[in-house]
């Protein structure tokens, strides 16, 4: 005879109770490790879908992502010159914010290197890649555009021609594919009067300087809309895949010898990702789930250190008539084990109902599951022997109390 | 009535305490009960009758003295001779004031497990356990909870859990206080049919003096000392 599903019978609606609150707590400590693998998997994102061998960054910097890197748009032809490279892309990315609906809208604006990256790579859920070098855009749902629409972003209109889903920068924000000249001239939507601005500013600085005196013909100019007010712009990476065959290693030590760049491995990337902008935040969710798992163990404990005590006269009666202690071990642990299980099932599932609803992504992965199975079992046989002790300490004789 | 022994007990004495705060609860008593016999145990509240039956019951190991079970030397002073929980388990059912019916399992149930802990298959128990109710005619409550019983009902179910393992020997200590006379009654003739029909020896703690009749036997405690 199973006495803990009998008493769990006798008591069906305490006990489910307390499963689903439980289950709310194991949600919350389910949900903190899912809120950690979607902020790791947000900020690799781009890394590992764009698949480089090599990432070319302004020198001495670990950009794009760690930080910020500027290299000029003409650093994608001299890469190419390098021998044992197959291709060489401008990386653009950047984040705006925009007005839509009385709301700011973040969106990482992705340039892709057309007419070689036309966006083959992006997983779409709808639509298709670009086809055009000017203005079109493949979209991340999560940003709420429709297929089709046509959005106003600086001086131009984007048409959104595809779709994608959870593909988001590492602040959780929707990316947004364009050409990398789109990208750029939504980077640096300059108005007409900062470039006006800017030629008087240079016509200043020819003055103040001998050459402006000496020759001033440069003066005249100095003013002249043929000759652009603003330097080029810059990209913030150039992406690098590498020969059939080629020595990475040695293609990227080929290119750190230049002077002005520096050079990642894909492997870099990530490192330099984990350990620096997502390491805290990791760290503090980490943490946060660690101390999580504690409170509900200290939880649990109580709960079913109540729910012994609630039959310690009935221990006492089992003890009285012969009862071996595995009887009321069974009883207790089963209990545990039931109580976690039930809580489990129902933090998963409220789980699959809520996290959807957050902002952010939260991922949960099987191993994440399992593991988290493991550790409620865990929490479980360690938690009753509160209970343990307790049901093995009462005497028979309790009985005649 | 057999002349075989349910239970001998000793010189047994029961002492709490040291010193100054030294209490005896029982001094040198001596007790024979044979199986199939009833025996009435009678006494004021603190004569000692309950210490007495948590002793000869293995829950409260006496000081001093020797209390045989059977054949068994159980205990000799305060050392446990076997192991006490399992020689509960086979040889000794308790009833007492309040039936002490595990709430959360049924009638059936709280009888079953009194055989299922002591290795009977689930199936034998539950079938011995029928044949208990009908034998105590509460057959058709079987599947009630605890909660849904009169208290004589909850007694009688007391009773066949008591006698579900077959023990040489059935304790009970004031099963009939917390019931009106006539089902007081009915409880102490349902000891004497296990006793005669059973074989049992039976220990009955009682206030009740209505029902002295039941008794083969009765003793009179006073301050600790049997009369």
């Amino acid at each position: 005879m199973n006495l803990a599903i009998r008493d769990i019978r006798h008591s069906i609606p305490r006990f489910l109770l307390t499963a689903v609150g439980i289950g709310m707590l194991l949600m919350i400590v389910m949900g903190m490790s899912g809120i950690y693998r979607g902020l790791i998997e947000d900020a690799l994102l781009l890394v590992d879908k764009i698949g480089a061998d090599l990432w070319i960054v302004q020198h001495d910097t670990r950009g794009p992502f760690a930080e910020i890197s500027r290299i000029p748009l003409k650093m994608e032809d001299r890469i190419l010159a390098v021998p044992g490279i197959k291709s060489s892309r401008a990386f653009v990315s950047h984040t705006i914010q925009e007005e839509r609906n009385d709301k700011p809208l973040r969106i990482v604006v992705q340039g892709l290197s057309w007419p070689q990256d036309k966006g083959e790579w992006i997983p779409m859920t709808n639509g298709r890649c670009l086809a055009s070098a000017h203005f079109e855009m493949i979209a991340d749902k999560s940003l709420g555009f429709r297929l089709g629409e046509k959005i106003y972003l600086g001086k131009n209109v984007y048409t959104v021609v595809g779709l994608t889903r959870n593909m988001v920068g590492q602040g959780g924000d929707g990316i947004a594919f364009f050409t990398v000249r789109d990208a750029i001239a939504i980077q640096f939507d300059n108005s007409g009067e900062a470039v006006r601005l800017e030629r008087d500013a240079r016509r200043s600085r020819a003055i103040q300087q001998d050459i402006g005196n000496s020759r001033p013909e440069l003066l005249d100019r100095s003013s002249l809309p043929n000759i652009p007010a603003l330097a080029g712009p810059m990209i913030s990476a150039v992406i690098v895949q590498t020969e059939q065959g080629a020595d990475i290693e040695k293609v990227a030590k080929t290119i750190s010898g230049w002077k002005d760049v520096s050079v990642h491995t894909a492997e870099n990337q990530r490192n330099l990702l984990l350990d620096g902008s997502v390491d805290k935040a990791r760290r503090q969710i980490g943490l946060f789930r660690a101390l999580l798992v504690v409170i509900s163990a200290i939880i649990m404990s109580l709960i079913l250190y109540t729910l012994t005590l609630d039959k310690i006269h009935d221990i006492a009666m089992l003890k009285l008539i012969g009862a071996r202690n595995s009887v009321i071990l069974g009883l207790i642990i089963q209990q545990a084990i039931i109580l976690g299980g039930l809580g489990y099932i129902l933090a998963f599932y409220f789980g699959r109902w809520i996290f959807p609803h957050f902002p952010r992504r939260v991922i949960i992965t099987t191993n994440d599951l399992i593991g988290l199975a493991v550790i409620v079992l865990a929490i479980s046989v360690l938690s009753s022997l509160l209970g343990i002790w307790k049901a093995m300490s009462v005497q028979p004789n309790e009985v005649l109390s | 009535m057999t002349t075989e022994i349910a239970i001998e007990v000793s010189h047994i004495s029961k002492i709490y305490g040291s010193g100054n705060t030294e209490v005896k609860a029982m001094s040198d008593i001596s007790l024979t009960i044979s199986k199939g016999e009833v025996v009435g145990l009678l006494g004021p509240s603190g004569a000692g009758k309950s210490t007495l039956l948590t002793a000869i019951g293995l829950i409260n190991p006496p000081t001093s003295g020797q209390i045989i079970i059977g054949t068994v030397l159980v205990m000799d002073g305060p050392l446990e001779m076997v192991d006490i929980r399992e020689f509960r388990r086979k040889h000794i059912g308790y009833v007492f004031q309040k039936a002490n019916l595990i709430p959360f399992l049924t009638a059936l149930e709280n009888v079953q497990i009194a055989l299922e802990i002591n290795d009977v298959h689930h199936k034998e128990a539950r079938k011995r356990a029928i044949e208990l109710f009908e034998y105590l005619g509460i057959e058709e409550r079987k599947d009630s909870l605890p909660h849904q019983l009169s208290g004589g009902q909850q007694q009688r179910v007391a009773v066949a859990r008591a006698l579900a393992n077959k023990p040489g020997l059935i304790l009970a200590d004031e099963p009939t206080a917390a019931l009106d006379s006539f089902r007081g009654r009915q409880v102490m003739e349902l000891f004497q049919k296990v006793a005669h029909e059973q074989g049992a020896g039976v220990l009955v703690v009682t206030h009740d003096h209505r029902s002295l009749d039941v008794f083969d036997r009765t003793f009179e405690m006073e301050d600790g000392t049997l009369n």
